[in-house]
């Protein structure tokens, strides 16, 4: 019987050869690398009991910072949508002086580490900054403040938008704004009816990727938001002043709660972007 | 009025890029030169500065090797097999991206810190994870795990099995059939996907600030070196370091998207071919 | 040199319900040149797969030179195998596609590079691109692409030859070439060969059998004469090229058309019952009748005058080697056809086939 077997599962097998070994390789680095460490993130808040977990998360400075994640978060992706979609329409169909440049420019967040833009933007928009300065002489403060995070995260956010929105503006046909005009619709009726509606799958997903990772960011962050908790205090902050103070339950509850909410996000926004792909983009090629 | 409202855009465009995207790196570079161009030379010589940039290159290094390796065997079984559960391993593959860098960094102090699972036992052995250079490299490689796989898989399966299987029957070996047939075709984008990992593994701050510890010059990688000369007031140095890093990361960036072009144009020309 | 399948059964992978080959047994003995036909879907591809090893299959057996295949992996099979779009290495030269088989052999077994090299200029000869070792694939045209594809498969000297819709991308006159080249090719070296085609024109004229699939089963496994005067079932006919369809009874030895308008004829040693006549266009032959059928010319083909003929309830188009006038009254005679009762043919062949 199981020679049988062996036979038989000989046969059933793919014949490419080296899908056991590296399924092999990739399960072990998988496992090692990320089911091992979220296993234990998952795992570790209910170790000492739910009482301590529901404990930890009876916590109103935990509740404050997550709150401060989450709006500015997602306020600040809500900026970079406008934002975002003058860009890519400028970089696409504006015939833009130095659009190349632009182009290129348009990665900086990517690019530069967070701690630098970090550093850079507290700088910048600190009481003796280039930025800061001025607008402190009109009375906004920005750095040091909730606002600050804001300013932090659009610059962290902004590429998301653009790259997402990009390619589809690029797909799409030209044909399209001019069967609207010939169809009696004025310039801005295009752009709000037929434009906007086609990339709104695009930005709604570069909106989602901006406010996830918005949600989680440290770095870019923490030296221009000044910190006091219950204001401007975010919840990766939280986790690692929970550290500092050895208390690792709190820290892996806030963790626990700041990766649920993230994933949360990212399946919320696959779900739209296919619902919304789904109704929406008609083309000859469908 | 076209015209009008065209260069409106422009002007407009050029605002938001300026303000948001010109004036942070500007700003870098006159931080860093405003003492001369002397002071961050002589900073950067720093015998603390120097071991946050060898830890940094070093780390870097090994994240790129390992999840380069690991990385194409797992875009070789996503994009070429079908098999059960297969869409659970892609997600997992991609679940570090949506992960904050904190988190990236708790979750190996709760494997191997001092009230982690294994932290005390592997301490009495005298093996330090946590606050050491291998807890460094553990959350680079979690933080920069997808990217090589992100990028390979779907041009990978976009080209199907179709050479695969003819260099399969011509007698290559898997590691045959990858070398020379899957890897050359994908080249652009595997080196795309490698330089994406470099620039994520140099400049990552959140994780590896939570496992280091950050004693400098043992483990202070170049961003938390960064962190430190900042909160220490030394402005000049904390941009210079800032400056070399951005520099070191703007050029893989910058070399990446040359390639990507290059891969965009090559693809087209495939497609173009029968 | 042969290749026996046995009693193949492959199942959809994720769908154990759809049945890609439904127990297929086929012996191709050595030195045949052997052609798969049928329409899309019909399991050609995936036997010629798994023949190949590409593609597991759930039972039976694959038995090449009298060698089980069944654990035997594809590259030890000594099978050249061409693909449908070729599958050229797309980052290497034509020279070097070629000699990939030699190139991946381990060191032990690969031949010295000079004679690689000599090995491929053989074969850059042989496919009549005898200077083209040092291009890239894409610069090639389809047919030249074909030819690399065929002497890269036969680079380490297989015995069989596989190729999968081979002629498919190819503009007909190149189309025609190339097939006249590969039996050439296959009689010189001596080949045991399959091809798989969905253009039964191509089977007929390059093999030496045909093996018509249909629904993952063998309909018919026969050489191309045989194939057209007694095809297995309406299928394999109607595949084989257009057809007319007359419906009847047989009583006493005589067939009696359905339709008005077409002659009985003689049908001897068939059993009474309902019985249906299959005909080739040319095979029917027409002559004036009062109150016949009202027939017109609708065009030319070979020669022969293309008539639609108005039956009442259908027009069939027949093919007559004489003019004909438009609005004309004809009736139908059938000479010679192939009869079938549920679904077989009746072995029994009427007059015109003795």
């Amino acid at each position: 019987m199981t020679v049988a077997a062996s036979l038989r599962s000989r046969r059933a097998r793919d014949p490419l050869p080296g899908f056991r070994l590296a399924l092999g390789g990739t399960l072990l680095w998988v496992g090692l690398i990320v089911a091992l460490p979220l296993t234990a993130l998952i795992v570790r808040p209910w170790q000492e009991g739910p009482s301590a977990m529901l404990a930890a998360l009876h916590d109103g400075r935990m509740f404050a910072a997550l709150r401060v994640s989450f709006t500015t978060a997602l306020l600040a992706a809500l900026i970079d949508v406008p934002l975002g979609l003058t860009l890519a329409w400028a970089l696409v169909r504006g015939r833009l002086p130095g659009r190349r440049i632009a182009d290129g420019l348009i990665d900086l967040p990517f690019a530069i580490p967070t701690a630098v833009t970090g550093i850079t933007l507290a700088t910048l928009y600190g009481p003796q900054g280039w930025l800061g300065a001025p607008l402190a002489k009109l009375g906004l403060s920005i750095a040091y403040s909730a606002t600050g995070i804001v300013v932090a995260l659009m610059f962290v956010g902004l590429p998301f938008i653009v790259r997402s929105v990009e390619p589809v503006l690029r797909d799409l046909p030209p044909e399209l704004e001019e069967a609207a005009g010939l169809l009696g619709a004025r310039p801005w009726q295009t752009v709000w009816r037929v434009i906007l509606p086609t990339l709104l799958p695009a930005a709604v997903s570069g909106f989602g990727l901006a406010f996830a990772r918005g949600i989680g960011e440290y770095g870019s962050v923490i030296f221009i938001a000044g910190n006091q908790p219950y204001h401007s205090e975010i919840a990766p902050l939280l986790v690692v002043v929970r550290l500092q103070e050895y208390d690792y339950a709190g820290a892996t509850s806030i963790a626990f709660v700041l990766l649920v909410i993230s994933s949360l996000c990212l399946a919320a926004v696959a779900w739209l972007r296919r619902r919304v792909a789904r109704g929406l983009i008609v083309g000859a090629d469908e | 009025m076209i015209g009008s409202s065209r260069w409106g855009l422009a002007a407009l465009t050029w605002a938001i890029i300026a303000v948001i995207l010109i004036l942070p790196p500007v700003l870098v570079m006159t931080e860093a030169l405003r003492n001369g161009a002397g002071a961050p030379i002589a900073s950067l010589a720093d015998p603390d500065a120097l071991s946050a940039i060898r830890l940094t290159l070093v780390m870097t290094a090994l994240s790129v090797l390992i999840n380069t390796i690991f990385g194409v065997l797992a875009a070789w079984v996503i994009s070429k097999y079908r098999f059960p559960l297969r869409g659970f391993l892609v997600a997992l593959i991609e679940l570090p991206i949506s992960v904050s860098p904190v988190v990236a960094g708790l979750v190996w102090l709760l494997l191997f810190g001092t009230q982690g699972w294994w932290g005390e036992a592997l301490d009495r052995m005298n093996i330090h994870i946590a606050f050491a250079a291998p807890g460094i490299l553990l959350a680079t490689l979690f933080v920069t795990f997808p990217y090589v796989t992100r990028t390979i898989a779907p041009l990978m399966e976009q080209q199907g099995r179709d050479a695969e299987e003819a260099a399969m029957l011509l007698g290559a070996s898997f590691f045959q059939i990858l070398w020379r047939v899957t890897l050359p075709e994908a080249r652009w984008a595997l080196l795309s996907g490698v330089l994406l990992t470099t620039a994520r593994a140099m400049g990552e701050f959140g994780a590896v600030s939570v496992v280091s510890g950050h004693i400098p010059g043992m483990t202070e990688t170049m961003p938390l070196h960064i962190e430190t000369l900042y909160n220490g007031y030394q402005t000049v140095a904390a941009f210079s370091m800032a400056a070399l890093l951005a520099l070191m990361a703007m050029a893989t960036v910058g070399l990446r998207s040359l390639l990507e072009a290059r891969a965009r144009a090559s693809l087209q020309t495939k497609d173009t071919a029968p | 040199m042969s290749v026996r399948i046995e009693n193949l059964v492959r199942t959809a992978p994720g769908n154990a319900s759809k049945v890609l080959l439904d127990g297929v047994s086929l012996d191709v003995p050595d030195g045949s040149f052997m052609a798969l036909v049928g329409p899309s879907g019909a399991g050609k591809t995936t036997l010629l797969r798994a023949i190949a090893g590409l593609d597991a299959f759930q039972s039976g057996s694959v038995v090449i030179d009298e060698r089980d295949a069944t654990g035997l992996s594809a590259r030890d099979r000594n099978i050249g195998f061409v693909f449908q779009n070729y599958a050229l290495f797309r980052n290497m030269t034509v020279a070097r596609n070629i000699s990939f088989g030699l190139d991946v052999m381990s060191r032990s077994q690969r031949p010295p590079q000079a004679e690689i090299d000599r090995r491929v200029q053989e074969l850059l000869d042989l496919i009549h691109l005898p200077d083209m070792g040092g291009v890239w694939p894409q610069r090639l045209s389809g047919g030249q692409r074909q030819r690399v594809a065929l002497a890269r498969a036969l680079a380490t000297r297989p015995r069989h030859l596989l190729l999968d819709e081979p002629f498919g991308a190819l503009d007909p006159v190149v189309r025609r070439s190339v097939r006249e080249w590969l039996r050439a090719l296959h009689d010189q070296l001596g080949l045991t060969t399959i091809l798989v085609t969905h253009d039964h024109e191509e089977a007929l004229d390059v093999s030496d059998r045909l093996v018509v699939m249909q629904d993952g089963r063998i309909v018919q496994d026969a050489g191309p004469d045989a194939l057209e005067a007694r095809p297995a079932t309406p299928f394999v006919m109607e595949f084989l090229g257009e057809t007319l369809k007359f419906a009847g009874q047989v009583s006493g030895g005589m067939f009696i058309p359905a339709d008005p308008h077409v002659a009985r004829f003689s049908v001897p040693g068939v059993a009474d019952g309902e019985i249906i006549a299959l005909i080739r266009p040319h095979e029917v032959r027409i002559t004036s009748a009062v109150n016949g059928a009202p027939a017109r010319k609708v065009g030319l083909r070979y020669g022969f005058a293309r008539l639609a003929v108005d039956m009442g309830d259908r027009v069939v188009d027949i093919l007559s080697a004489t003019p004909w006038d438009v609005g004309e009254s004809v009736e139908l005679h059938i000479d010679a056809a192939r009869l079938f009762r549920n679904g077989r043919m009746v072995e029994e062949r009427c007059d015109g086939w003795a």
